[in-house]
């Protein structure tokens, strides 16, 4: 039993840091403001929901099992709000993208 | 056990470095500094059960507290100089 929980959360928090090594690339290489955030928005999300999940196999029903819930629900929350809050911040500063300028957003200044 | 997570997790971090040393616009930095304060959550949980010492974990959700509203800040800074100046490109 203790080896199959061992198992489980190493695998777990490796898909976590798969993912999340993916999203830094991202977050890297995207071309533009808008997709860079798209990747960083992938580190916020789906890491936290692989690794937490796993440290609380290791920790079985004890205190830090409750805290690591409230830190995944905490991540899960301000995450994307955070998110949407620099988006709409950086859009209204008129960090208008080259590839998006033609077709989503129009010109006119709102 | 937690080698590759915080393996995978530096490297995160460092990605996140050169993304604010190379962001072109103001806002990748924040981008960038959001993504090390959420990544130093994780780094903090995992250190939390490398070194089994379970007191990091309250660390670890203050510094996600801490972080959220830090970003919140330096948005509303850099939104107000925005609308002081407007036609400064950012």
């Amino acid at each position: 039993m203790e080896l199959f929980l061992d198992i489980a959360s190493w695998i777990l928090m490796s898909l976590g840091g798969v993912f999340v090594f993916i999203g830094g690339l991202g977050a890297l290489r995207m071309p533009d403001l808008y997709t860079r955030m798209h990747a960083a928005g992938i580190t916020d999300s789906i890491a936290p929901i692989l690794i937490i999940p796993g440290l609380m196999l290791q920790a079985g029903l004890t205190l830090a099992s409750v805290k690591l819930l409230a830190i995944l629900v905490f991540l899960l929350l301000t995450g994307p709000t955070a998110s949407n809050a620099l988006a709409s911040a950086a859009l209204l500063a008129g960090n208008r993208s080259e590839q998006v300028k033609s077709t989503a957003v129009p010109e006119s200044e709102e | 056990m937690y080698y590759v997570v915080t393996f995978a997790l530096i490297i995160t971090m460092a990605l996140a470095l050169t993304r604010a040393i190379l962001g072109p616009s103001v806002y990748d930095r924040v981008l960038a500094v959001n993504m090390l304060g959420t990544k130093t959550v994780l780094l903090l949980s995992v250190i939390a059960f490398l070194m089994g010492r379970p007191d990091f974990l309250d660390l670890a959700l203050a510094y996600a507290l801490i972080n959220f509203i830090g970003v919140f800040a330096v948005l509303e800074f850099f939104r107000n100089r925005a609308a002081k100046q407007p036609e400064e490109k950012p």
